[in-house]
């Protein structure tokens, strides 16, 4: 006699069934998209905390995008992107702990660290454990043999102060130059760099030795002295988003009234917030930056990250290039996807359409002038400069 | 010479409104607050919200950083560190409860005003220029309020029944609430009155320098030096603190500069030789 229990269950069973049969079918649709984890390590909080944000920020942005449209597919699969941060503090021991925490989640490719000191700490873990990363540092020994799991995510600045000041020297008749840079590792080093290109170009340097804390919060003590030398260029070396337009309006209301600008990527609206009129003429370098020479794409990609995270950081017309690099580059070598000499071996031939300009600038490693091997990312090198709450195209370069 | 002495002035008289709230908040309770570069940061982004944001009278946002740091502070003290105060012995527990504030400050910050540098308009147009002598006017502006705000404060805790209800309080605790202070009552003004000072001159400075989520760390430390420099506790010494630090700097970048950045260099080997021959600082007395 069947009961009414035993046909509940019968019933129950039923469905388990066709529930399991369902999803037996289904599976293989399923097995076909994988996750594909993108690491970051680098500064989100504290002082610097922009540099890092900007690079997460647009890395989510993109990694949302494309998994919007279906993934990525890199040879017969189809891979989700997944991002995973791990926030540095931009303290070296700090970024080995966030690499270390890559390796140990299976992570191939990480961007960052943001900084030089931390970018020269991940170094060991990263050519170790087999990891190809993508910092934001200028030292030349991360990119020169014999490493070589280093990428670096921008254009250096000894690779456009040269332009910049052959530039402003022909145009604008700069003949007296003076630096002034925070008391770290990475704008001393770009000051030195500076110079250097300063003096090559028959420049005369009249203050290379002007340094400032980083926290400084007033900095008309420390441009006093420099206004006075009446330079007709000064120079932020490697100044950090939230002090250039402090160290502007220093400068200006001491009366100085020269050029200014910064080998660095800024951001309009925090110029325009801290220095307004007075940044007018201010001149920096970005990527893909100007109406004049982004694409559609890149106009979509602002609209997704402000609709995002409320306010788009001109930064990350630079740094939303990392994620494209990688993607494209396990593209063109699907095998590069868990073996990264698999990478290196695509990097010297690869090239792809740029998304995010309206024509050119392909997407390519370089390198090869500055490192001797092709550890650089290729990014138009907009040279642009403020006006009325905008940056405006000056001229357009690139680095072999 | 004469920029320079200027420079170091208004500097001075930043950083002694600066220092004062955290000196106030250590002689009436002995919490070193590592907040309170925290709580600067905090009253600055209400005087950005409000002045720069919604466009409302600047004077209206100082008067809400002010307000809100103050009631942000008199939380801190009645369900933070009053509790902790009465179960511990050990001054370690305040001090760890003051960092864990600021990193949680820190947090909150970031998250609810971004990782940017934030600016506001000016306040005044327009730069004084002699020979000698170029200042802008909202320097001077903010310098004069400073210095008139330090002396109000000198006053207020000179001659009001509140002000000489704290200053009982700091000089002895137990005799203050022998001779009938409400002792919890009154540290909690403190603590609030501490707190306001950080969030006004948060909201004061940010027309001049802007405000970013991550310098309350480094705000801290520099009113650590002046207290230091000064003596802890004692409000005049947080004033000439503030003013010793200022001319120093201003001057030891203008005379230093060809060295490099060695002016903090110089100020600490200073501060190091200074509390090995005056250990309580310019006016402070020994601990206990």
């Amino acid at each position: 006699m069947i009961t009414k229990r035993t046909s509940l269950k019968i019933v129950a069973l039923g469905a388990v069934s066709a529930a399991a049969l369902a999803m037996g079918g289904l599976a293989p649709a399923f097995a076909q998209t994988k996750e594909l984890k993108i690491g970051f390590v680098g500064v989100t909080s504290g002082p610097a905390a922009a540099w890092g944000t900007s690079n997460v920020r647009s890395m989510q942005t993109r990694a949302d995008w494309l998994n919007e449209q279906g993934g990525v597919k890199i040879g017969n699969d189809t891979y989700k992107i997944t991002v995973v941060t791990f926030d540095d503090q931009k303290d070296p021991r700090r970024a080995i702990a966030g690499m270390e925490k890559m390796a140990q989640e299976g992570i191939r490719y990480v961007v960052g660290p943001n900084v030089d000191d931390g970018a020269a700490a991940v170094r060991p873990v990263a050519e170790s454990k087999g990891i190809i990363y993508f910092p934001y540092a200028f030292p030349k020994s991360l990119y020169e043999k014999p490493a070589s799991n280093a990428v670096l995510g921008m254009v250096a600045n000894y690779q456009s102060a040269p332009e910049i000041y052959k530039f402003l020297k022909e145009k604008k008749g700069v003949k007296k130059i003076a630096f002034v840079a925070a008391n770290e590792s990475d704008p001393l080093s770009q000051r030195d760099g500076g110079v250097a290109a300063a003096k090559a170009l028959g420049l005369e340097v009249v203050a290379a030795n002007d340094t400032y804390q980083n926290d400084t919060r007033d900095f008309t003590p420390v441009l006093t002295p420099i206004v006075r030398l009446k330079p007709d260029l000064l120079v932020l070396s490697g100044v950090a988003p939230g002090n250039a337009p402090l160290l502007i309006r220093a400068a200006r209301e001491l009366g100085y009234q020269g050029l200014i600008s910064a080998e660095t990527a800024q951001d309009a609206t925090v110029l325009q917030e801290g220095a307004g009129a007075l940044a007018n003429g201010f001149i920096s370098v970005g990527g893909a930056s100007t109406p004049e020479i982004r694409s559609k794409t890149m106009d979509e990609f602002i609209q997704r990250y402000t609709k995002k995270f409320g306010e788009y950081n001109d930064e990350s017309n630079t740094k939303v290039y990392a994620l494209d690099y990688i993607i494209e580059t396990l593209k063109a070598n699907p095998a590069a996807i868990d073996n990264v000499e698999e990478y290196k071996k695509t990097m010297d031939t690869f090239t792809a359409p740029n998304p995010y300009v309206k024509e050119g600038h392909p997407l390519k490693y370089v390198g090869t002038t500055s490192f001797g091997q092709k550890r650089q990312v290729s990014v138009p090198m907009v040279v642009t400069e403020f006006k009325d709450g905008k940056f405006e195209t000056l001229f357009v370069g690139s680095v072999d | 010479m004469e920029q320079v002495v200027v420079n170091g002035l208004y500097l001075g008289a930043q950083y002694a409104l600066i220092a004062l709230g955290l000196t106030l908040i250590f002689a009436l309770m002995n919490v070193l607050n590592f907040a309170h570069g925290q709580m600067y940061v905090l009253g600055g982004f209400v005087t950005y919200t409000i002045y720069g944001q919604m466009k409302l009278p600047f004077v209206l946002a100082l008067v809400c950083s002010g307000l809100t740091l103050a009631v942000v502070g008199a939380f801190c003290e009645k369900f933070l560190f009053r509790p902790v105060i009465r179960r511990s012995k050990r001054d370690e527990s305040t001090m760890l409860l003051a960092a864990a504030i600021a990193f949680l400050l820190d947090a909150v910050i970031l998250l609810l005003f971004g990782e940017k540098q934030r600016g506001v308009p000016k306040i005044i147009n327009g730069v004084f220029l002699s020979d000698t002598i170029v200042m802008p006017y909202d320097r001077i502006v903010v310098g004069v309020v400073a210095i008139v705000m330090i002396a109000t404060f000198v006053l207020y805790m000179q001659y009001s029944k509140t002000g000489r209800a704290m200053r009982a309080l700091a000089q002895d605790r137990v005799a203050a609430q022998l001779m009938g202070v409400n002792v919890e009552r009154y540290s909690m003004i403190g603590f609030a009155l501490g707190a306001m000072l950080a969030g006004v001159v948060g909201g004061l400075l940010v027309t001049i320098t802007g405000i970013s989520s991550g310098i309350g760390g480094p705000i801290s430390i520099k009113a650590f030096m002046m207290v230091m420099i000064g003596g802890a506790g004692v409000v005049g010494g947080a004033i000439a603190g503030g003013f010793i630090l200022g001319m120093m700097e201003s001057v030891g970048l203008t005379v230093l500069r060809e060295f490099g950045d060695i002016t903090y260099l110089v100020i600490f080997v200073c501060l190091m030789v200074f509390l090995s021959i005056r250990p309580n600082g310019l006016m402070g007395k020994p601990w206990g």
